[in-house]
């Protein structure tokens, strides 16, 4: 692999609260290589949308990063002070989240926000900036570019309204881009439309996309790797095709399991029991282990007492005891 | 019961409280103020209604540690030999009686109407918030003179000695319930679309028993906000009314009262027959106000 | 005893969305009138599962709160059991609400949050009055959380202990205390995360044997549609413009929309396979497009579509379709491999 745009070495975000710390994202390491897609999936509380607010420096006070580095074309970016912090965000990472009417402003027309967001971070005329804004529009699919771009966001649908928060993130020609649930508010039909503009987008551009979502069709088709979260932690990575039809973490096996798939005529999804560890109460050892089902085939306690790290399992790297004892 | 202290311990408002000092100092203030008046006829050191015991020799007597003063009347006497500091603690038992009164009576008026307005909708809901925004226009103050007014024609004189006090009860809480109503509709127009309340519906409760078992504990954060600040504003309005002569009779003296009679002396150097009872006034008032603010604070998730 | 449990006959439900009269006077407007349900038709058998699908805003939900009586429709009837609801007297009424019940979409909002566990699935027993001797209710309680795979002591707790999955049994606890034959289920997993999803799937399929329960299932998710449902209804707009059985649906789609939906769903099993992006997006339901709502988006469309709404018309291969198109066989059908 080439040197990586993105690396994340064992980062940790904690919120103090008054009943103790509580470790949202522990000890995740992840690279991202120029141009890929990385897909981050995961269940709600997992860590995934923390820790691309930490990647983006967007923590929400209590929350901070405890321990880990962050590295953005090899130099640190998780102790820049805010307005260094500021420049890279938009100019050399762009953000995309979930809900397209919050992240515009509701006062200003979208020419004038994707314009001031060319503006701060490149070196043109406001003419040139205006221009750049209505080839970005037409770009991801605006019809009408020229005369839309004076419009408000409220004057926008959900699907166009996405495509406008898209292309204000690709304004400054971002290296990359972090998307967090960015289909999850559209109809499906809007939401493969979107999919497709995303990475067509990064194809043309070579922009790398850091995806973060819990929907796994949505990674099936757009991430080249994917990134499986649990309670805080990676359990599994891989190519994305591996890790979907030939998972090796026994939690992945059951999350796979337990997607309805269309034309599937058995009775009953595969179900994981239980339900997911609250952040107070981590399990000792593999976070999984009070609902693993394969617990017994590793030998001794180890899984309720060591934490495995993620280690090679098939084509892919699980963070599971399982595979401790084939190598 | 254990397990109810446990729970109020542990939670968030609890936690907020012990964080904040000044709320704690003014909980004490306030907590000593209603026991002084509670207990006044037990630790009052003197029972400033009964005559026997009143001595005029006594009268202008200054507080303890200026020159003339005596032990006996730690903050000296009235015109009439009557020890302030005994005539604050019972007057504060008319203030805290009529000011919580006052409350209760509005919020029963305003939560009931606010509910109905709410819940309803519609023509009704229309109806009893145009009443509310009449009532608005009037200040608290001119229909609490006006209720007092035709109550004085109707009853007399004598009568209205007795009654004066439920009077300014009711002309209180008359000009207080529009607050509550618009709150408590506010408030019921967002949970009466929540999937709980469609829940009842669709079980087949009576609207009655869905407005009052359902919607009403979820709304009753903003009225205790609201019904502790309504205290402290209820016991100023006593006071001004009391103070202008329309409010409880002197024998029955709130701290209003003290403060207007003791404003007669006030130019003459008897400063301490007025300056205390309005201190009291203060403090109480401030310490009130103090706790609803952070109630508020302390109940708004957003701030939080 | 027929067989058809709820009938649905030409509902039509409208919402007045106009400004306030003063605003409408001063500004020289109409009323806006949205409608949101406009002429819906179904039929759902005893013990089978229907499930309504469509994008936001078709009227799917509008229509599940029309059933339950939440809503009164603008026109049409529901007839449930042989008994025309509106007409039904009190009393009927009465009698029949306990018969079915509801789970929501969003297990925080469903549960009221200053109640015990234990009161509010107790709730409709306590409005029926179908018990009313406290250990009689309890013991019933106890037994519904076992049912749903909670534990009794549960009963004690408030809703906030629990997590999302969890409430949902909860709110189907709840919704199975009065003995129902009928429940309208308004996507109620649609907030919840997969790995709960499947289990609150497979505990409503395993309710329903036990039980013989009907479902009217709402979803805008076509793969848990095609996982729970017998038959299934596609809505746009606020019509049904297509109805079969599962498997009719999802292997031999007639309706355009239909087609598009199936293209749009993600296919896990075709790693990296483009999706076919559907142009154009919903149009707005205050002014919906003449003749068939679908023309402005529809690659079959032509001068009759955009003129004359389309009749639901029985099809050949089973179900209905309301498309002019496949009426004309200019769509011929396709059969997709499952």
């Amino acid at each position: 692999m080439s040197t990586p745009l993105l690396e994340v070495k064992n980062l940790k975000v904690e919120f103090p609260t008054r009943r103790g710390l509580l470790t949202a994202v522990d000890d995740i390491s992840l690279t991202i290589a120029p141009g890929e897609v990385l897909g981050v999936v995961g269940e709600s509380g997992a860590g995934k949308s923390l820790t691309g607010a930490a990647i983006i420096g967007l923590l929400e006070p209590p929350g901070r990063i405890a321990s880990g580095e962050i590295l953005l074309n090899g130099r640190r970016i998780d102790n820049l002070p805010f307005e260094e912090m500021r420049k890279i965000r938009g100019r050399e990472i762009g953000a995309i989240f979930q809900d397209p009417l919050t992240s515009l402003n509701p006062l200003y027309t979208i020419g004038r926000q994707i314009t001031e967001t060319i503006l701060t971070h490149l070196d043109v005329s406001p003419e040139e900036a205006r221009k750049r804004a209505i080839d970005l529009l037409n770009e991801v699919g605006i019809p009408a570019a020229e005369r839309r771009i004076d419009h408000y966001p409220h004057q926008f649908s959900g699907g166009m309204r996405q495509r406008v928060v898209i292309s204000l993130a690709l304004a400054a020609q971002p290296k990359l881009i972090i998307a967090d649930e960015p289909t999850t508010a559209l109809d499906v039909s809007i939401q493969a439309q979107i999919i497709t503009l995303i990475k067509k987008l990064c194809r043309e551009q070579g922009t790398a996309v850091m995806l973060v979502t819990h929907d796994m069709g949505v990674i099936a088709e757009t991430a080249d790797r994917v990134a499986v979260m649990y309670a805080g932690r990676i359990a599994e990575i891989g190519p994305v095709a591996e890790v979907i039809h030939n998972p090796q973490h026994p939690y992945t096996v059951g999350l796979m399991g337990a997607i309805p798939n269309v034309g599937d005529t058995s009775e009953r999804l595969t179900q994981i029991d239980g339900s997911m560890p609250r952040l107070n109460a981590i399990p000792t050892g593999c976070a999984f282990n009070p609902r693993c089902t394969r617990k017994s085939e590793v030998q001794g306690q180890r899984c309720t007492t060591e934490r495995p790290s993620l280690m090679p399992a098939g084509k892919t790297q699980a963070a599971c005891w399982l595979h401790a004892q084939k190598n | 019961m254990n397990d109810t202290i446990k729970r109020a311990l542990d939670s968030d408002l609890w936690y907020s409280f012990k964080r904040h000092p000044l709320v704690i100092t003014a909980a004490i203030l306030s907590l000593i103020c209603i026991f002084g008046a509670l207990l006044a006829p037990i630790i009052a050191p003197h029972n400033p209604f009964d005559l026997k015991t009143l001595n005029l020799l006594d009268a202008f007597t200054p507080p303890a540690w200026t020159e003339n003063g005596k032990l006996t009347y730690v903050l000296g006497t009235d015109d009439q030999g009557r020890d302030v500091l005994s005539t604050i603690m019972y007057g504060s038992r008319v203030s805290l009686l009529v000011g919580i009164c006052a409350v209760a009576l509005s919020m029963v008026i305003g939560i009931t109407l606010g509910l109905i307005s709410g819940y309803m909708g519609g023509a009704v809901d229309a109806f009893i918030m145009r009443v509310a925004d009449i009532q608005l226009s009037f200040p608290a103050i001119l229909i609490a003179l006006l209720i007092d007014g035709v109550a004085r024609v109707i009853i007399g004189k004598d009568g209205h000695d007795q009654v004066a006090i439920y009077v300014l009860i009711f002309a209180i809480a008359a000009s207080g319930w529009v607050q509550y109503a618009r709150t408590v509709r506010g408030s019921t127009l967002v949970e009466r679309n929540k999937e709980y309340v469609q829940a009842a519906r669709v079980i087949g409760r009576k609207p009655l028993i869905i407005m009052f078992s359902h919607v009403l504990p979820n709304v009753m954060g903003p009225v205790l906000v609201l019904a502790t600040l309504h205290v402290g504003s209820a016991i100023i309005t006593e006071a001004t009314l009391s103070f202008l002569g329309v409010g409880v009779p002197p024998t029955q003296p709130s701290l209003g009262t003290l403060i207007r009679i003791g404003n007669d002396f006030l130019f003459s150097g008897e400063w301490w027959i007025t300056v205390f009872p309005g201190l009291m006034l203060i403090v109480l008032v401030l310490s009130i106000n103090i706790i609803g603010d952070w109630l508020r604070d302390a109940l708004n998730p957003k701030l939080r | 005893m027929s067989n058809v449990l709820l009938e649905v006959r030409d509902v039509a439900r409208e919402f007045d969305v106009s400004k306030p009269w003063l605003n409408r006077v001063i500004e020289r407007q109409p009323r806006t009138i949205l409608k949101a349900v406009d002429g819906v038709s179904f039929t759902i058998n005893r013990g089978e599962t229907l499930s309504l699908v469509g994008e936001s805003g078709c009227g799917k939900s509008t229509i599940a709160r029309v059933v339950c009586g939440l809503y009164a429709p603008s026109r049409g009837s529901v007839i449930f059991d042989g008994v025309d609801m509106a007409k039904a007297s009190t009393s009927e009424q009465q009698q029949l609400r306990k018969r079915f019940q509801m789970i929501f979409q969003d297990p925080y909002a469903s549960l009221n949050p200053r109640w015990r566990v234990g009161r509010i699935i107790a709730e409709p027993i306590v409005a029926h009055g179908l018990m009313s001797d406290q250990n009689e209710i309890r013991k019933k309680v106890d037994q519904l959380l076992l049912q749903v795979g909670l534990s009794p002591q549960d009963q004690e707790k408030f809703p906030h202990e629990f997590s999302g999955g969890q409430r949902q049994r909860i709110s189907i606890a709840r919704a199975l205390s009065s003995n129902p034959e009928f429940l309208v289920c308004d996507e109620p997993t649609s907030a919840l995360d997969v790995s709960v999803q499947a289990q609150i799937l497979n505990l409503m399929k395993d309710l329903q044997r036990e039980f013989g329960l009907t479902y009217l299932f709402i979803s805008h998710n076509l793969a848990v549609v095609s996982h729970i449902s017998t038959r299934v209804g596609v809505m746009y707009l606020g019509r049904l413009v297509e109805i079969a059985d599962t498997k009719r649906i999802f292997q031999q789609p007639l309706h355009p929309y239909t087609q598009m939906l199936q293209s749009a769903i993600p296919d896990l099993k075709m790693t990296g396979k483009q999706r076919t992006p559907v142009a154009g997006e919903v149009p707005n339901p205050l002014n919906p497009p003449s003749g068939c709502t679908f023309h402005p988006r529809c690659p079959h469309a032509n001068d009759r579509c955009k003129a004359e709404a389309p009749k639901m018309i029985e099809h050949p291969l089973g179900g209905a379709v309301a498309c002019h198109a496949v009426e004309e066989k200019r769509i011929v059908p396709i059969k997709l491999a499952a």
